[in-house]
This record gives C-alpha cells, sequence and structure tokens, in this order.
C-alpha cells in the first residue's frame, strides 16, 4: 500500500437488521485533498463517516492510516489519531464561550484547575493564521450559525487533527458564508489537512473538491476526479439515471389574489418580540410565490400565523376577499387552505395513527366517514385510504393500515401531500415541501407543486433551499429579520443577489 | 435580634448545602427531586451516630463521625437515583418522588424498630435524642450560638464555587447539563459525569439534613422527614439560578423567612401585629410558591436536565 493516502478505508461492509448499510466499500483519502463523499439520503454516507469516527464497528474490512493498520473503537481512538469533525448539527454547548467549547475535552490544566491563558493564545493564534475571526470570549447563542461553525472548525485544529470531516456544512449557511467556507476548507488543505466533505450538493462538490466517490444504496459506485467530470455525471452516479436539473414549468398565468397579507405582525411562542413585523404580500392563482431566508427569520411564524397556529398579533389575513384573521383551524382547512407544515412529525402526522386516519385527519367529521351516533365508517375510509395511495404512489409496508411512524421520510411526505392536495384546496401552502428527501422524491414534489399551480391555484412556497427556490417560484420574496427585504424575479435575479438580502445586506423599499 | 440572625444562618445554612446539592445534580443533568428524602437518610445516619456513639471518645470525634455519617448516608441513598435515572433511563421526577416517600417512610419504621427493641416495649416512638451530643457542635460567643454546621455551609459555598466554574471537572459537568452528545463527542463520559452530579448531591443533601434536624431541638422525630425543606431548597436553587453565588443570596432570604417562624415571639414588632405563629410558618412555602409564579418563566436550567442520556441517539 502507498503512503500517499492519509486514510484508507478498505472494504468495509457494515450491517444492520434487515440493511446492509456499507456494503464492500473502499475510501481513499490523499493527503491535503478534498475529498467529496456524494449521495442520496440513505446511501450509506453518514454510516461510513461513523465507522471512521469510530462510533460503529464494521463487520468487515480495515482501515488503514499513511498504509499501517489503525483500530478505531470509540471517537477517542479517532481524537487520537486526528480525525475531527465537523457535524451537522453543531455539538456545542449554547451557554459557554467559543473558549470553552474549544478546550472542552482537552481542558489545560494543573491540578484539575483550568488554565485558559495558555488556550486562549493558542486560538487566538489559530484564528488568525486561518483567517477564521473568532472572538474566543463570546457566548456561542449570541454568534451566528457561520460563526459557530467557524468554532467546530477551531475546535479540530486545536486538537490538531488533521484529517477533516465535514458533515453537510453548508446546509445552514448563506450563499456568502458558503464562498467564506469553501475558501477556509481550501486554506486547510494549503497547510497539509485532509479533508472529507459529505453533500448531496452538486455545485459545491465542483466549487471545492478534488475527487469524489459516489454511493448509491449502500454500494460503491465509484471515484472520479472532479477536473474531468461533470454534475450530469455525478448526478447519474448519484441517483442511478439521468435526473432533470430542470423543473418543467410554463409561463405562470396569474389571475385573482387569493391571499392577501396586510401589515401581518406575529409573535414567537412565550416571547413578546414581534418574529414577523408588519408584513405585507399578496398571493394570485396561478402562481408560486416563494419566501426565501436562512432558517430562523420568521418564516415559521408567518406561516403558523396564516394557517392558525399561532395568534396574529396585528395585521389581518384575507382568503378569497374573506378576513380569516380570527378564524378557527379548522374553519381555514374547509374553506380551502391547505399547508404541508415544515414539521412533518409535530404537525403533518400523527406518528402513532396508521396511514389510513392520516389521510382522514382533517375530515373525520364528514357524514362519509362518521355516522350519527359518532362510529366512524371504516369501510370507507378504507376505501377513500386506498384511492389515494394508489393516486399518488404512497408506498408502504402494509398498506393503509401501517402506522405513520414506520413510513419513510418520502412517503409520509407523499401521504401529507395527498391529503392536503385532495383537499382541492385554493391555496396551498407548503413550508420546506423536500426536506431530507432524496432525489426521486423531490422531483415528484416539485411536479405536484407545480401542477397546482397550473390548476389555477395559489401556491405559497417557503424554502431555506436556494436551488429550490430559483427552480420553482414565479416571484421571491425575501424575509429577513421578521420582515421583506425584497421582491425577487427568479429569470433575472442571481443567487448571489438573492443572498445578500438574505444576509441583510440589501434591501429595497416596497409596495405591495 | 441576635436570635434572628442566629436562625437566620442556621437554616440558610441548610438550604445552602442542600440547594447546591441540587445544582450539582441539574448541572450534570439530572432533576433531583429526592433531595427531600436524601436530607431524612442523611438526618437518619447523622443522628445514628450521634446517638451511638460513644460520648466518651469526645468532642471531635463524635462530630467528625456525624459529619461523615450523614454524608455517607446521603451518598448511598442518591444511588438509587443514579442507577434508576442513569443506568436505567427512568423517570427522574417519578424516581425522586419514590426516593423521598420510602426515606420517610423507611426511617420511621427503622428508628420506630430500634427503639422498640431497645426499651422492650416501652418506647414506640420514632424520634432519635441527642441533647448531650449536640453540645459538642455549638459553640457560644456572647449570645450567638456559633454550631460548627454553619462553617461547612460556607466552605461548601467556596468549594461549590471553585469546582463549578475553575476546574476541569466543573467545565465538563456543566457541559452534560447543557448538551450531553456535545460532551460525548470531545471523549467525556457522560454516565460517569452524571454519577459524579448525583452523588455529590447525596453528599451536601445528607449534610443539609443533619444541619437542619440539630437547629433548634434535642431530638427528631423521623415521621415528620424532614417538613419540606429538600423542596425548599429546590426553590432556592432556581431562585439562585442554578449558581452557587446567588444560590447562597437565594439561602439567605429563604432562611430569614424561615427563622421568623422560630423568633417572631421574641420582636416586639411582630408581636403587637398580633398575627397567629402558623402564618409565620407558612412563610417560606408561600414566598417559595410566589418567587417560582414570577421567576420560572425566565429561569435558564441546564437545557439537558431531566433527559436520560442514551449514546444510541445522536
Amino acid at each position: 500500500m502507498s503512503a500517499n493516502y492519509a486514510i484508507e478505508m478498505l472494504n468495509i461492509t457494515k450491517r444492520f437488521p434487515g440493511i446492509i448499510a456499507n456494503d464492500n466499500i473502499t475510501l481513499r483519502l490523499k493527503h491535503g485533498e478534498i475529498h467529496a463523499l456524494l449521495g442520496e439520503n440513505g446511501a450509506g454516507k453518514s454510516t461510513l463517516m461513523s465507522v471512521l469516527f469510530g462510533l460503529y464497528k464494521p463487520e468487515e474490512g480495515k482501515i488503514l492510516m499513511d498504509g499501517k493498520e489503525v483500530r478505531i473503537d470509540d471517537p477517542n481512538d479517532a481524537n487520537r489519531l486526528g480525525i475531527g469533525m465537523v457535524h451537522q448539527h453543531f455539538k456545542l454547548v449554547e451557554c459557554f464561550s467559543v473558549l470553552d467549547n474549544i478546550i472542552l475535552g482537552v481542558e489545560p490544566n494543573k491540578m484539575g484547575f483550568l488554565q485558559k491563558e495558555q488556550a486562549r493564545e493558542k486560538v487566538v493564534a489559530l484564528s488568525e493564521k486561518y483567517g477564521l475571526h473568532v472572538d474566543p470570549d463570546a457566548m456561542i447563542e449570541d454568534i451566528t450559525v457561520g460563526m459557530q461553525q467557524r468554532t467546530e472548525i477551531l475546535k479540530m485544529l486545536y486538537r490538531e487533527n488533521n484529517i477533516l470531516i465535514f458533515d453537510e456544512p453548508t446546509a445552514v449557511l448563506t450563499p456568502q458564508e458558503i464562498d467564506e467556507l469553501m475558501h477556509i476548507m481550501r486554506n486547510l488543505t494549503q497547510e497539509g489537512k485532509s479533508i472529507l466533505f459529505i453533500t448531496h450538493k452538486l455545485n459545491e462538490i465542483m466549487a471545492v473538491a478534488d475527487t469524489c466517490s459516489v454511493l448509491r444504496k449502500g454500494k460503491y459506485i465509484g471515484t472520479v476526479d472532479v477536473a474531468g467530470t461533470t454534475k450530469e455525471e455525478l448526478s447519474r452516479m448519484m441517483v442511478g439515471r439521468d435526473v432533470d436539473f430542470i423543473v418543467h414549468k410554463d409561463e405562470a398565468k396569474p389571475t385573482d389574489v387569493v391571499l392577501s397579507v396586510e401589515k401581518l405582525s406575529v409573535s414567537s411562542k412565550g416571547h413578546s418580540k414581534k418574529a414577523v413585523n408588519n408584513v405585507s404580500f399578496k398571493v394570485r392563482a396561478g402562481e408560486i410565490v416563494c419566501i426565501a431566508g436562512i432558517d430562523g427569520n420568521g418564516q415559521t411564524e408567518l406561516v403558523y400565523g396564516l394557517t392558525g397556529l399561532l395568534p396574529v398579533k396585528d395585521g389581518a389575513v384575507i382568503m378569497d376577499g374573506k378576513d380569516i384573521t380570527q378564524l378557527a383551524i379548522r374553519k381555514r382547512n374547509v374553506g380551502g387552505l391547505s399547508h404541508i407544515p415544515e414539521d412533518r412529525h409535530k404537525y403533518g402526522l400523527v406518528m402513532d395513527y396508521s396511514l389510513e386516519d392520516n389521510l382522514i385527519l382533517q375530515r373525520y367529521f364528514e357524514p362519509r366517514f362518521v355516522n350519527n351516533f359518532g362510529f366512524m365508517r371504516r369501510k370507507n375510509i378504507r376505501n377513500y385510504a386506498n384511492d389515494l395511495i394508489e393516486q399518488y404512489d404512497v408506498r408502504s409496508g402494509q398498506g393503509a393500515v401501517t402506522p405513520a411512524r414506520s413510513m419513510s421520510g418520502g412517503n409520509q411526505q407523499k401521504a401529507i401531500i395527498a391529503r392536503e392536495i385532495d383537499k382541492d384546496p385554493q391555496l396551498l401552502i407548503a413550508v420546506q415541501p423536500t426536506r431530507g428527501l432524496d432525489v426521486g422524491a423531490i422531483e415528484y414534489i416539485h411536479s405536484q407543486i407545480v401542477a397546482q399551480r397550473d390548476k389555477n391555484k395559489a401556491v405559497l412556497l417557503v424554502s431555506l433551499e436556494l436551488d429550490e427556490v430559483m427552480a420553482l417560484s414565479d416571484r421571491i420574496l425575501v424575509m429577513y429579520e421578521g420582515e421583506i427585504v425584497g421582491e425577487l424575479d427568479p429569470k433575472t435575479t442571481t443567487v448571489e443577489e438573492l443572498g445578500l438580502y438574505m444576509a441583510g445586506a440589501k434591501r429595497e423599499a416596497r409596495e405591495v | 435580634m441576635i436570635l434572628l440572625l442566629q436562625y437566620t444562618i442556621i437554616f440558610a445554612a441548610v438550604l445552602l448545602l442542600v440547594a447546591l446539592g441540587g445544582a450539582f445534580a441539574e448541572h450534570s443533568g439530572v432533576i433531583n427531586i429526592g433531595l427531600e428524602g436524601i436530607m431524612v437518610i442523611g438526618a437518619l445516619g447523622g443522628a445514628l451516630a450521634m446517638s451511638k456513639i460513644n460520648i466518651e471518645y469526645g468532642g471531635f470525634v463524635i462530630v467528625v463521625s456525624t459529619i461523615v455519617a450523614s454524608a455517607a448516608a446521603g451518598l448511598i441513598f442518591s444511588l438509587f437515583l443514579a442507577v434508576a435515572a442513569i443506568n436505567f433511563k427512568a423517570d427522574q421526577t417519578i424516581t425522586g418522588t419514590a426516593m423521598n416517600m420510602l426515606a420517610t417512610a423507611g426511617s420511621t419504621v427503622a428508628v420506630k424498630a430500634m427503639n422498640t427493641a431497645a426499651s422492650g416495649g416501652s418506647d414506640v416512638s420514632s424520634a432519635i435524642r441527642y441533647i448531650n451530643q449536640k453540645q459538642f457542635f455549638i459553640h457560644r460567643f456572647g449570645d450567638f450560638e456559633f454550631s460548627w454546621f454553619m462553617l461547612v455551609a460556607v466552605i461548601a459555598l467556596v468549594v461549590a464555587y471553585i469546582v463549578m466554574y475553575k476546574t476541569r471537572f466543573g467545565l465538563r459537568l456543566r457541559a452534560c447539563g447543557e448538551h450531553p452528545q456535545a460532551a460525548d463527542s470531545v471523549g467525556i463520559n457522560v454516565y460517569k459525569m452524571r454519577y459524579a452530579g448525583v452523588l455529590i448531591s447525596g453528599v451536601l443533601g445528607g449534610l443539609g439534613g443533619i444541619t437542619f434536624i440539630t437547629t433548634g431541638v434535642s431530638e427528631w422525630k423521623f415521621e415528620n422527614g424532614v417538613v419540606g425543606f429538600g423542596f425548599l431548597a429546590l426553590a432556592v436553587m432556581i431562585f439562585g439560578a442554578w449558581d452557587p453565588l446567588r444560590i447562597a443570596g437565594a439561602a439567605v432570604i429563604f432562611g430569614l423567612f424561615r427563622a421568623l417562624g422560630n423568633v417572631h415571639t421574641g420582636i416586639p414588632l411582630l408581636e403587637h401585629l398580633g398575627i397567629p405563629g402558623a402564618v409565620y410558618n407558612m412563610l417560606p412555602y408561600i414566598v417559595s410558591l410566589l418567587v417560582l409564579a414570577f421567576t420560572s418563566k425566565r429561569s435558564r436550567a441546564p437545557k439537558a436536565e431531566g433527559i436520560p442520556y442514551d449514546k444510541g441517539l445522536r
């Protein structure tokens, strides 16, 4: 074996009951390269990284470091070998300072007493060397997500890790922050660090990676040189067939105003601060209006205000010319509002109910599902559920009686979409409808949303994925700190311009 | 007035010890509702040591062995919570409640059995007497009765502050209560840290228990448990925002209210008001209700407290 490789994972096989998560996978990471690991959700990327990080023990295969075999039984072994990881969900203690988070676990001490001064000097030096601009005394809860991520990077650097794993690092960042991260990653490799970059975003691989290994359904598909490949090639490897990146849709033909939001303000739960501040906009039939923005800028509260999950503090919501601001949720649902919620486990489904009961959650009270004495008409429910299951291709282990909990994320989402679209709503509010789904399911859901628009319905889409925003919307509204700071046309704007609005660096005066 | 000061300090010492114990458990991520029960068992251990050790060994032996016995008894009893909550991932509130019931009932039965056996059936009370031994804990400075337990509480406060904020152990402990996954990812054994937190609360709770039953009386009836002082200490801990120094402040305030119940007859102004004594006795409990009602909304408890840590769930 050549010692050119920092890490070699050879013929790794990891089985879980009933499933082979990693089937004979080989991954070779060269010194000083950025190696992307590409695959859909459930392709086995996380399992493979967990094996490398000592969280899982593989049944077969071995790991070599600089050509020598090593044992990694737990994360401490990984740390000792200089392997560090930025987890998708940051492992930071919010009420600790940046410095405390960095030294946690490897605290410099005398007889157990902390010696923070020398640690601070080291952190400041590292921060300067790699251009991270992190204040060691700031509290984690007070700094931006991008800054938190850089704290995680500093954690690895402080431990003098040489192999850095980034697990889906760009999901929470603005386009500008992503550029900055890419820049930092290149700096790191110049200093001799080797990087494993887990992602499903092809643009980022093309931009920053040297090599890319692709996994599909637990199997190793291949490793390619990024310079000699294309996005199409990579996506074919990832999905196993050609993928349409472009959502096919015709020019929008908006007609009457369906939803009119007037000077709406909403407070988030338990706070008096306005999470949505004086927001006005309109959505017409036959168009998809998209609310773009970084997570936590009031999108969630805006949707809660529209759907009735949170009380409205000020302003009005008008649907089809009727003021629904104070209307009960049931009346909104029956009156033509459909909602595909952000958190499908919390607001979309009753996880321990069967699929059929979930499908009638909003219409169980209709005479065809319940008789005059309050008993459910199970037969009608079953027939109705089977119709929807067939029509929307919802797949599950036992059909209509499958517990929602045991279904895959994509099929749970399909079930929600079946229920919401079958109501034939005037207005469809879809919040992050493709989160955590694989490419096939995403294509399907996008086509359903476009189909609603083409049936002359109004669609309000809230998404954090810029690609989705650009592909689906007919108009884009950017939300920043609870306000709408810009209205953009997806045909004339760029992702970069969108990013400036999302980060609050740009805003326009608008009138509705 | 000196009497008021003296009682305030001694009750504050009780609340301080127990609330610090609660803070250690909660900073590690375990809610310790069982502090009341731990106090009872600690009191039992201390009282037994006091009454059983031959008085001729002298003051030093008795003071030290009483302190050690109560701390050890509290520590052993807190193992209940540690094993149930950490190893078996049981519901911490229910475990704590069970401990509280078990402690009072168990110690009542045990003391009654001991008294019955020792007296040949003429004494079936649940009381342990220690009137002579108690003298060793007290030094008089004029009218002020200084108790060694006051010193124990002050030492506990200083040590707790240093351990919590200045040591590696404290940093790791707090990380386990806020974000155990983060602690685990940097190689900290969350289970061990939580054991440490709970056992420390056992030691401090036990010390609080013996301090409490020796505050004024020369015997203690175990069927009374510790009359809710464990819960009062939890209120002190919350009011003190889980921070040793603020807990000390809160303990003094609550201690003052409790002391008024003991000495209000000696203060002319309060005596003239003609308010029944029961009202003064109720004061600390009413105050804790009010305080919690108004402060709990913005209180910042350790984020992961009460949630059993499961390595498998990441």
